[in-house]
């Protein structure tokens, strides 16, 4: 067997070291798998790999590949160097969707790798940065074989090209005390209610969801997803002053006072004589910091909700873009909240549909036709939360100012009959 | 007639909560606080006052089977049978008993994974897919990651960072790997070398010339041949042509170089997030262990270490002392590069007399 196997002298170096090797792994399969068409597509990846070392280039070209009914869902891997490195000379991943939250059992590990092996090369990765497990290398004729495999168990693909994406969500309220929503509810409510534009790509651009159980965000999901979801509170964050004192007898005033109460971006926080913590809670940001430092004190209110932002993304084309806020607090206690949150991602992704330009994302949109036009668009008032200031250019057409500031008080006066009617 | 077609079930992401942990399931939305025992571990307590502990661990990330396998065998004999995976591609094993914790570290150690992680650690770098995968990728992810986590091993294994950093790379300018504290990234400089009788067959000349980002690319016939060109006083070299036209081959063994951008901040925790900023350029593209990429991630952090507060990111490290005092206590060197001219750069001037002496 040896000597057939493509010499690497340039990845044997990343067998060195003491953090656990892709290397190492890629050759046990190579070595010592007992099915021959394992070892020969490891063999083969690995002599293209190391070529791809020894020359800085990358040797994989896209295409057209799908499953049986559907559009997308793998990435379609044909290698430009196949005639030396024939048997990974189809290498296709599948992108498949994983339990919100990426929740496993090892028997349904066991399980996905038993398919796996069937059908593909080995290699498998949790997750990858689109939030999808990546089945990585099988072929033109193996990839529907698998998935049907799968399939049947209960996965599924997720997308790839200009489609709804897979959706990301933190372990939230599954462990972590800053929960303020069931993200589990949320991505699957969002993600799932899009199958057919996750399967069938006919977007102008890809469109994600990610869903962060409170504003730590841990899923990113500001500065990547086209819609996220985050928990948030509205009432007052919950202080256990007595654990409070504790913890400041524990590590003293000035401690506490330049580690928590000046890191308030809002200078919110005071320290008193006694060792209490003084919140200003009208002037609570929900920055996290002070419940982040000492979390057994501090907690987050009990009237949970989500803020929604919509436009995040990474360079391509127009430059970095953060989502904006369009919804600053929205609850999420009934089914009918529920469905109210999935109406508002189909009119906002049918308005993008209709009218953004092909390859681009829906923040781009919101940057060329301006906020405002967006909104009104898809049937959200503003609201001054979704600004960092007011406008400072004064060309703008004004004339309808007196129905618009009508409009405001209006919406003033049902928002507070509203508020009224929640705490009773 | 043909073979009959097995219809999918369009079943969409699946349930987790079969899969969760039932401390999990039972505490859900219902925890009080957590505790960091020690590097690696997590305790969270509900109010029930169940306890449930996390072990996190790094791994290779890109997985074998026999791999996936052994942290299963270990899940059976040493956890309670199930796994999470956090967003950076760590193992965790939730399990019900203080007791349990010590013999699951000392296996996965013992098996060769790393225990840490969490908190104030230098986390696992988030990457891509690079030359194992990507059809675009200017360098390797796994290979400049696992290069990477040998050196930065103690900093995952500890928490003496000031606060938590996220590490990130990416094989090209569309940046999959994301926003981090310290972003290691292709940065192409010199414009696409077309191939002008592939070109008419394989791409689709106006989706190509929509593209670019700074309008650099027109229609034009090239020996008699219908193909592209580029204006290269205006390219600026971001390789956003060749993924739908890829004789518009971009990556060049020589000027295919990495940079190195810092303070990314995904957090709303006390600053609103944060986009990472260049510092570095020029590193080379050094396969198979970068060793010039790694020295300058060390020579970053070691600065930040020394300079920050505790609970500081290094965006608000930098925030506090500015950014001349950066490049001083980096001795990088601060070059018209790092003068944005993209859209929306002249709110990044200085327009102030706010400048320390």
């Amino acid at each position: 067997m040896t000597d057939k196997n493509h010499p690497t002298p340039m990845l044997d170096e990343l067998e060195n070291g003491p953090w656990p090797s892709f290397i190492s792994g890629i050759k046990r399969l190579r070595d010592e798998h007992p099915d021959e068409r394992i070892r020969g597509v490891n063999n083969s990846l690995l002599g293209q790999l190391e070529h791809s070392y020894e020359t800085r280039k990358g040797y994989w070209k896209g295409g057209t590949l799908s499953v049986y009914g559907y559009g997308g869902g793998i990435i379609p891997r044909f290698s430009e160097v196949g005639g030396e490195f024939p048997e990974s000379k189809q290498f296709h991943t599948l992108r498949v969707q994983p339990p919100a939250g990426n929740h496993y059992t090892t028997d349904m590990l066991r399980q996905l790798a038993d398919s796996w092996e069937k059908y593909g090369s080995g290699l498998v990765t949790f997750h990858g940065q689109t939030g999808n497990i990546m089945f990585i290398g099988s072929n033109d004729e193996n990839v529907q074989h698998f998935f049907d495999d799968i399939n049947e168990y209960g996965f599924d693909l997720g997308g790839a090209g200009p489609c709804v994406r897979t959706a990301m969500s933190c372990v939230g309220a599954a462990r972590c005390e800053m929960s303020c929503a069931n993200e589990h509810k949320i991505h699957r409510s969002l993600v799932n209610n899009f199958t057919d534009d996750v399967h069938r790509p006919a977007l102008p651009y890809k469109f994600k969801f990610k869903i962060s159980g409170c504003p730590n965000d841990c899923q990113n999901s500001i500065e990547r997803a086209d819609m996220a979801v985050i928990g948030t509170w509205r009432d007052h964050k919950q202080v256990d002053q007595a654990e409070f004192k504790k913890y400041v007898g524990e590590k003293g005033r000035e401690h506490v006072i330049e580690n928590i109460i000046s890191r308030c971006p809002t200078k919110s926080l005071a320290l008193g004589e006694d060792g209490s913590l003084i919140a200003d809670e009208g002037n609570c940001v929900r920055s996290m910091h002070c419940m982040n430092v000492v979390p057994k004190a501090i907690h987050p209110g009990k009237e949970h909700g989500v803020t929604i932002l919509i436009g995040g993304k990474r360079a391509l084309k127009i430059g970095d873009l953060m989502g904006t806020v369009v919804v600053p607090f929205m609850k999420l206690d009934n089914e009918e909240d529920y469905e109210r949150i999935v109406e508002m991602a189909e009119d906002i992704i049918d308005f993008w549909a209709e009218n953004g330009l092909e390859h681009e994302r829906c923040g781009e949109m919101v940057e060329r036709i301006g906020l405002v036009n967006f909104l009104e668009g898809v049937g959200i008032k503003v609201d001054p939360n979704m600004v960092s200031e007011p406008r400072q250019s004064s060309y703008v057409r004004m004339d309808g100012w007196d129905e618009e500031a009508k409009d405001w008080y209006a919406r003033q006066t049902v928002a507070a009959i509203d508020k009224a009617s929640d705490a009773a | 007639m043909a073979t009959q077609m097995r219809e999918a079930i369009e079943s969409g992401c699946p349930d987790g909560f079969q899969y969760m942990h039932p401390l999990s399931v039972k505490n859900f939305g219902q925890w009080k606080f957590h505790t960091h025992p020690r590097p690696g571990v997590l305790m969270h307590e509900a109010y029930s006052g169940d306890q449930l502990w996390t072990v996190r661990c790094g791994t290779q990330r890109i997985l074998d089977v026999f791999t996936l396998r052994k942290l299963c065998d270990i899940g059976d004999d040493y956890a309670d049978g199930h796994i999470h995976f956090t967003i950076r591609s760590n193992v965790e094993y939730l399990i019900d008993d203080e007791a349990k914790v010590a013999p699951l570290i000392d296996k996965l150690e013992a098996e060769g994974f790393v225990v840490g992680g969490t908190q104030n650690s230098v986390a696992m770098i988030a990457h891509t897919q690079g030359w194992l995968h990507c059809d675009i990728p200017g360098t390797d992810a796994s290979g400049v990651v696992k290069s990477m986590m040998d050196e930065l091993i103690d900093e995952f294994r500890n928490t003496n960072m000031p606060n938590r950093v996220h590490i990130t790379t990416s094989c090209c300018q569309i940046n999959c790997g994301g926003q981090g504290d310290i972003a290691i990234n292709v940065q192409h400089t010199k414009p696409p070398k077309i191939n002008h009788d592939l070109v008419a067959n394989v791409c689709e000349r106006p989706s190509v010339v929509a593209r670019c980002p700074v309008a650099a690319i027109r229609p034009a016939l090239v020996n008699g041949k219908n193909s592209l060109e580029v204006d290269e006083k205006k390219c600026i070299c971001c390789g956003a042509c060749y993924p739908p036209c890829p004789p518009m081959q971009i990556n060049d063994a020589e000027h295919t170089k990495l940079a190195i951008w810092v303070g990314g901040n995904h957090s709303n925790a006390r600053g609103k997030p944060t986009f990472h900023k260049l510092v570095a350029s020029g590193i080379p593209n050094n396969p198979p262990r970068w060793p010039e990429a790694t020295a300058m991630v060390k020579h970053i952090l070691k600065a930040y270490k020394e300079g920050a507060r505790d609970w500081e990111r290094i965006n608000e490290w930098i925030e506090r002392i500015g950014w001349p005092r950066f490049f001083e206590v980096t001795n990088l060197p601060f070059t018209k590069y790092h003068i944005d001219n993209w859209r929306g750069a002249r709110a990044k001037l200085n327009s102030s007399t706010h400048i320390r002496f």
